[in-house]
């Protein structure tokens, strides 16, 4: 079937009052965004819902991107036709024969919004639904929870016609929750916090720390590949790199093993809230979840809080690892996940951390630090750069290797 | 000249030899070191093996490079039985299998593994009911060619899965070393079949280098135990310029499956025509579907195999005493043999074999230079 538009209906921002606008601008900047390579595509935001007209382009190829755009509830392929009866009868048998599968059984819904069409609602869903049931042999109708229902609007301009609504990815439009900094290890559970993130519409950056030649170019480079796996939500991400060498070099000559851990992640806070201050950001998120190592207890947890005021959240913090694992799954971040780089994480892991650092003692150590200093020469070594869908980076001799091939 | 030996070996591409010579230079790394140069071998060489599984429509984890298709037989067949002798000590195989298969078989036979050669009918097929009546609680193995390297014959190998749906714990290994590119990947690559071997230098890459496909979930020892490359299955420092190289002959190969299939048809009939009409010529190889498009086996009674090859050498043409590999002991066809063709026949065989860039003119030649030669063996043969 060609579908010749997309409809496409908000999730929450319907509820927004005031907000209402602001939140349908930037979904519609997000879609095209998204979309920015179909050129034949004309997008319109309404107040109620967005339509997207095909003018060629194959719908499932323009599905694919709407299903991973938060703020979409759902949407509906739609085929419209001229304000013909008999154009209408052909469009309905076409659709019900591409769903339809033996024992099933249909439903035809007009809405009239021309309520000069010579036929009414009554009369439309007669003619169709007899005109389907003549066509399509071995189905049945039923008024209620029918397996197709045949939605069909009569408006000024022609009649539309779509099988039910597709479910999208629901949530809010990135961008419309403000900004935050997101602390993005290699790891499982940073970049489905990330997501979980975006879904609830921040415009997240992420803060990545790395520590040459102790972690290697290509922990750096899966970290800026698992970004690219979250770009299609979003377009493009900033990606911040903090060289973390010399504190970690610090940390390790002068602290005892026990606090190596915790006093690391401090640093590590403490520097994500600084580059948030500068970029504006609202909120820090990272992938803590509760319980699985040593640094995910409770007082753990404290104990590195302690540094700033900023609101940490953590996205995954209520999860099971199954759960955390299935959604990266699902998003396509879990094969990148398990490669095997070492990140500054794992490298500088003492043998025993601490499961209950007390907050005195670590402050305590830092005192023997110069922790300005050390914060203010990480930070003049940050580097941003912006990531778009679609790149690579762990393979980046893909093309060089193109004609060996 | 004209070489009509290509199920012996083929001759590197050009394109091939540019990459393995470029791989040699530039490329040389080992892909287990950490550093950047292994790096960057490393990731060509998942980048050849994606290529290979893609053409094959498998998935990447599947594909396991060997240095052949010897190699690629023993270690399934091999690999099987160290993994299954505890469930039990019983294989099947056909009785036309390559030597690679047959004599890996007769090596675990001494070591008390039982081994039943399931009989060929008088075109060199095995029955599927042959199959279903051999199979035993104890049996670990079934492994079947695609297609036979004597007479082309393409074994049914969609009909040998269908039997052992109902024994799923089973390894069903295929050798598809004289098969790919000749229009029956869809046979040897059936859902039900858990290994195939694979040889370059049969399509245009060089010797020493072949892969398995290995379905994911089947378990196999590692015939070549080491530093753990291939997943641990094939330990070896990877030859990777010959694996890039066997990548690009592959697609190559099978860019053009079609028209090649088509060109050693049309070839294949010419000789087939020609030669087929003559009083004393027995042709082994069908012309129809049953039979792959490169290979047509014949002989001429009363005159030996080798006799008949050297006749043609003689005058530039390359042909075989059907498998070279098994061709220099003088003994007579395993597969007709077992095809039922009297000894004193089977002594006579002569096989020719095709490549897509074959020709029409070279299959004209070969008939010309054929009746001289026919003409001349009735001196000792009439």
């Amino acid at each position: 079937m060609q579908y010749t538009e997309i409809m496409v209906r908000y999730g929450e921002l319907s509820t927004k009052g005031k907000n209402r606008q602001s939140f349908i601008d930037r979904l519609a900047h997000n879609t095209r965004q998204a979309l920015r390579d179909f050129p034949q595509l004309e997008i319109k935001a309404h107040r109620d819902r967005m339509h997207i007209k095909l003018n060629g382009t194959d719908s499932k190829a323009v599905t694919a991107r709407l299903d991973r755009i938060f703020g979409i509830q759902n949407y509906s392929p739609t085929v419209r036709v001229e304000k013909e009866l008999a154009a209408a009868k052909k469009a309905a048998i076409e659709l019900v024969k591409e769903r339809f599968e033996l024992g099933m059984t249909f439903k035809v819904n007009t809405r009239r919004a021309d309520h000069k069409f010579k036929y009414d609602t009554n009369q439309m869903n007669d003619l169709l639904g007899g005109a389907i049931l003549e066509a399509v042999p071995g189905i049945k109708v039923r008024m209620k929870e029918p397996d197709i229902l045949v939605r069909v609007e009569v408006r000024i301009d022609g009649i539309y016609l779509s099988l039910g609504k597709v479910k999208a990815a629901g949530g809010m439009p990135v961008g419309t929750a403000g900004k935050g900094m997101m602390m993005l290890s290699g790891g499982i559970d940073s970049p489905v916090a990330a997501y979980l993130a975006m879904k609830r519409g921040v415009e997240v950056e992420m803060v990545h720390f790395f520590s040459p030649p102790y972690t290697s170019e290509q922990a750096l480079n899966k970290a800026k590949e698992l970004t690219a796996k979250l770009t299609p939500y979003t377009g493009t991400i900033k990606f911040i790199e903090v060289p973390f060498t010399e504190i970690q070099e610090t940390i390790k000559h002068d602290l005892p093993s026990g606090y190596l851990m915790t006093v690391q992640r401090r640093f590590m806070l403490r520097l994500t809230e600084k580059i948030a201050e500068q970029r504006h950001g609202l909120a820090i998120f990272n992938g803590e979840a509760l319980g699985q190592v040593a640094s995910q207890t409770l007082e753990s947890m404290a104990a590195i809080n302690d540094v700033t005021t900023m609101p940490v959240i953590r996205p995954v913090v209520s999860m099971d690892k199954t759960e955390i694992i299935e959604l990266a799954q699902k998003i396509g971040t879990f094969d990148l996940s398990i490669q095997p780089f070492e990140d500054c994480c794992t490298i500088f892991a003492p043998p025993a951390p601490k499961t209950k650092p007390r907050v005195d003692r670590a402050r305590e150590y830092e005192q023997r630090l110069d922790v300005d200093g050390l914060i203010e020469r990480a930070l003049a070594g940050v580097k941003i750069s912006i990531i778009h869908v679609g790149e690579q980076f762990l393979n980046q001799q893909q093309e060089e290797f193109a004609d060996l091939l | 000249m004209i070489y009509f030996d290509n199920s012996a070996t083929t001759k590197v591409a050009p394109e091939v030899l540019a990459t393995y010579d470029k791989v040699s230079q530039q490329v040389w790394g080992n892909p287990s070191s950490l550093n950047a140069l292994g790096t960057q071998a490393h990731n060509l060489l998942e980048q050849a093996r994606h290529q290979v599984a893609s053409l094959l429509g498998v998935a990447d984890h599947e594909i396991f490079f060997t240095s052949g298709g010897s190699e690629g037989d023993n270690w399934v067949i091999k690999g099987t039985a160290m993994a299954k002798y505890m469930h039990g000590k019983h294989l099947i195989t056909s009785s036309v299998e390559h030597p690679a298969v047959l004599s890996t078989m007769a090596q675990l036979e001494r070591l008390g593994f039982e081994v039943t050669y399931l009989p060929v009918d008088h075109q060199g097929r095995v029955r599927p009911a042959d199959l279903k009546a051999a199979l035993r609680p104890d049996t670990i193995l079934v492994s079947v060619m695609a297609v036979n390297n004597e007479v082309g014959a393409i074994e049914p190998i969609d009909e040998l899965a269908d039997v052992l749906r109902v024994y799923p714990k089973v390894h069903f290994h295929v050798d598809a070393v004289q098969a790919l590119g000749k229009g029956v990947q869809s046979l040897f690559m059936n859902d039900r079949v858990d290994f195939v071997s694979f040889s370059g230098h049969k399509f245009h890459a060089p010797r020493g280098v072949g892969f398995v496909y290995k379905k994911s979930g089947r378990k196999l020892e590692p015939l070549i135990t080491g530093g753990g490359q291939e997943k641990n299955q094939r330990s070896s420092t990877e030859n990777l310029p010959a694996i890039v190289g066997m990548a690009r002959a592959m697609r190559l190969l099978l860019e053009h499956e079609d028209e090649n299939v088509r060109q050693e048809q049309r070839v294949r009939q010419v000789i087939f025509d020609h030669i087929s009409s003559k009083e004393k010529v027995h042709v082994f190889s069908g012309m129809g579907p049953a039979f792959a498009p490169h290979i047509l086996t014949f002989a001429i009674e009363g005159v030996r195999g080798e006799t008949v090859v050297h006749a043609f050498e003689h005058e530039g043409i390359y042909l075989s005493t059907t498998s070279a590999c098994s061709s220099k002991d003088g003994a007579g066809s395993g597969t007709l043999s077992a095809m039922g063709v009297a000894p004193e026949l089977a002594t006579g065989v002569v096989r020719i074999s095709l490549d897509g860039a074959n020709t029409l003119e070279e299959a004209h030649e070969f008939n010309t230079v054929f009746d001289r030669l026919y003409e001349q063996f009735k001196m000792i043969n009439s």
